[in-house]
C-alpha cells in the first residue's frame, strides 16, 4: 500500500517538559495508527502538528510522500475532527454538514447528507438548531461526515482526536466499524482513544512515560 | 472544482450568523446613534457649530461604533472550532477571511452609512455634503473592518482581548478618520476635496490587497499556539 503519511523527528517541549522527542513513524494507505498515552501526553499536540496548525512542535511531515501530490501542508485530501468538533451551534446539523463539505470542496446531493445524518442518528434532528442538540448528538454532527459514501481518492485520511467521547455504546461501536471499513477500503486512519480498537491493521503508538 | 460555488456557500453561512446574532449587530447601530443623538445635548444647540464639527462627530461615531463590533469577528469560530478547519479548507484562507471582513461590514460598515444622513440632520450638515459623506463612510469602514479584522485575529487566543484589540488597532485606524473627515470638511468649506478621497480610496484598496494575508497569518498563529 502507498505511503500516506511519513512523519520524521518530531519534537515537542512544553513547560520545560520533553512530551515527545525523535518521534519518527509512517502510515500506509489501510492502516490505522492509534495514539495512546494518559492524559496531558501530548496526543492532541501531535495530531494537530500532523494536519499543520500546531506550531509548538518541530520535526517534518509530509503527506502523500513518493507521490506527485506530496505536500507539507494538510490538505483537502484529509479530514480533520478535532476537539473542538467545529459545529457552529447556531446552525443545524444540515447547515454545519453543508459548510464543511464546502470547506472540503466536496459536493455530493443533499440525499446523501441526509443519509449521512440518518446513519449517525440524528434523523428528525436535521434543521434543528445545534445548541438544543445534546453534547453526544452534537459529536454526532461533526462524525456524520465519516459516513458519506465518497470515492476512496476524495478523502484518504481521517485525522480523529477523541472521536469516541460522549458517543453511547451503540453509536461508539457503529464509529469502530466504520474506521475498520475505511481503512479495509484502502484508507489511512490516525487518532486517539481511550478505547481499545480490535483489528489486524490496527498499530498502537504509545505516547508518555517519557519515551 | 471552482471556486465560485463554494464561495457563495461559505458566504451565505456567515450571512446566516449574522442574521441569527441579529441583537449583537444591533449593538454598535445603536452605539452610533446615542452618540450622535447626545452630542448637541452635551455641546451645544447652535447649528452653526455643530455643522462644523458634524463630519468629525459622524466619523468618530461610526469607527468608534465598528471597533466595537470587530471583537466577535472570529470569537465564536475560534470557540467551536470551525477557524481550525477553515485554515485547512480546500479553498484558500484569505478568501474566507474575505468573505467574513465582506459580510462584517455589510451587516455594521453599511448600516451606519446609511444611518449617516439621518444623523446629520440633528447635526446640522448641509444637504450638499450628503454624498460625499456617505461614500467616505462607505470606504472608510470598509477599510476599518479590514484593517480590524488583523486585530480580531491577534487576539482572537486571548480570553479578554477587547482592549488589547483596541489599543493594537487604534493607530492604524487613525490615517483612516483623518482623510475620511477632511474631504467631508473640505467640501463644506468649498475647498478641492478630491486628493483627501483619493487617499482614503487608496487605503481601502490597499488594505483590501494587504489585510487578508496578515489576517490569516494572524489566525495561525492564533490557531497554533
Amino acid at each position: 500500500m502507498a505511503q500516506v503519511l511519513s512523519a520524521v523527528g518530531l519534537d515537542c517541549e512544553r513547560d520545560d517538559r520533553h512530551l515527545f522527542r525523535d518521534l519518527s513513524f509512517d502510515v500506509s494507505g489501510g492502516e490505522i495508527l492509534h495514539l495512546t498515552g494518559p492524559n496531558g501526553s501530548g496526543k492532541t499536540t501531535l495530531l494537530r502538528r500532523l494536519v499543520g496548525i500546531s506550531s509548538v512542535v518541530e520535526g517534518v511531515v509530509t503527506w502523500f510522500p513518493n507521490s506527485p501530490e506530496s505536500t507539507g501542508e494538510p490538505c483537502e485530501k484529509i479530514w480533520y475532527i478535532a476537539h473542538r468538533p467545529a459545529v457552529t451551534l447556531l446552525q443545524s446539523p444540515l447547515e454545519n454538514m453543508a459548510y464543511a463539505l464546502a470547506l472540503h470542496g466536496i459536493r455530493v446531493a443533499e440525499s446523501v447528507v441526509w443519509d449521512a445524518l440518518d446513519t449517525v442518528g440524528l434523523r428528525g434532528f436535521e434543521d434543528v438548531p445545534s445548541h438544543q442538540l445534546s453534547a453526544g448528538q452534537q459529536r454526532r454532527v461533526a462524525l456524520a461526515r465519516l459516513y458519506l459514501p465518497l470515492e476512496p481518492d476524495r478523502v484518504r485520511a481521517w485525522v480523529l482526536d477523541e472521536p469516541l467521547t460522549a458517543l453511547d455504546v451503540e453509536a461508539t461501536e457503529r464509529l469502530k466499524a466504520r474506521i475498520i471499513e475505511f481503512a479495509r477500503a484502502g484508507g489511512s486512519v490516525i487518532m486517539t482513544s481511550h478505547h481499545g480498537l480490535d483489528s489486524e491493521t490496527v498499530r498502537t503508538l504509545a505516547l508518555g512515560g517519557g519515551s | 472544482m471552482t471556486l465560485l460555488p463554494l464561495l457563495s456557500s461559505v458566504f451565505r453561512r456567515e450571512m446566516q450568523l449574522a442574521y441569527r446574532r441579529r441583537s449583537d449587530l444591533a449593538n454598535p447601530l445603536l452605539f452610533f446613534l446615542i452618540v450622535v443623538v447626545l452630542f448637541p445635548l452635551g455641546v451645544t444647540p447652535d447649528m452653526a457649530k455643530l455643522a462644523e464639527m458634524a463630519p468629525g462627530v459622524l466619523w468618530v461615531g461610526a469607527l468608534l461604533a465598528n471597533l466595537l463590533s470587530l471583537d466577535l469577528l472570529f470569537r465564536s469560530d475560534y470557540e467551536d472550532g470551525s477557524l481550525e478547519q477553515m485554515l485547512l479548507a480546500a479553498l484558500p484562507p484569505t478568501s474566507l477571511v474575505v468573505c467574513k471582513v465582506g459580510v462584517h461590514w455589510l451587516v455594521t460598515g453599511l448600516p451606519l452609512t446609511v444611518m449617516a444622513p439621518l444623523l446629520s440632520v440633528m447635526l446640522g450638515l448641509p444637504g450638499s455634503a450628503l454624498p460625499l459623506l456617505m461614500l467616505t463612510l462607505a470606504l472608510g469602514t470598509l477599510s476599518l473592518s479590514l484593517i480590524g479584522g488583523i486585530g480580531a485575529a491577534l487576539t482572537v487566543g486571548l480570553q479578554k482581548g477587547g482592549l488589547l484589540l483596541t489599543l493594537l488597532i487604534m493607530p492604524l485606524f487613525v490615517p483612516v478618520i483623518i482623510f475620511g473627515t477632511g474631504a467631508v470638511q473640505a467640501q463644506v468649506a468649498g475647498l478641492p476635496w478630491l486628493a483627501q478621497l483619493a487617499m482614503l480610496a487608496a487605503m481601502t484598496t490597499g488594505s483590501l490587497a494587504l489585510a487578508p494575508l496578515l489576517t490569516v497569518a494572524a489566525l495561525r498563529i492564533a490557531v497554533g499556539d
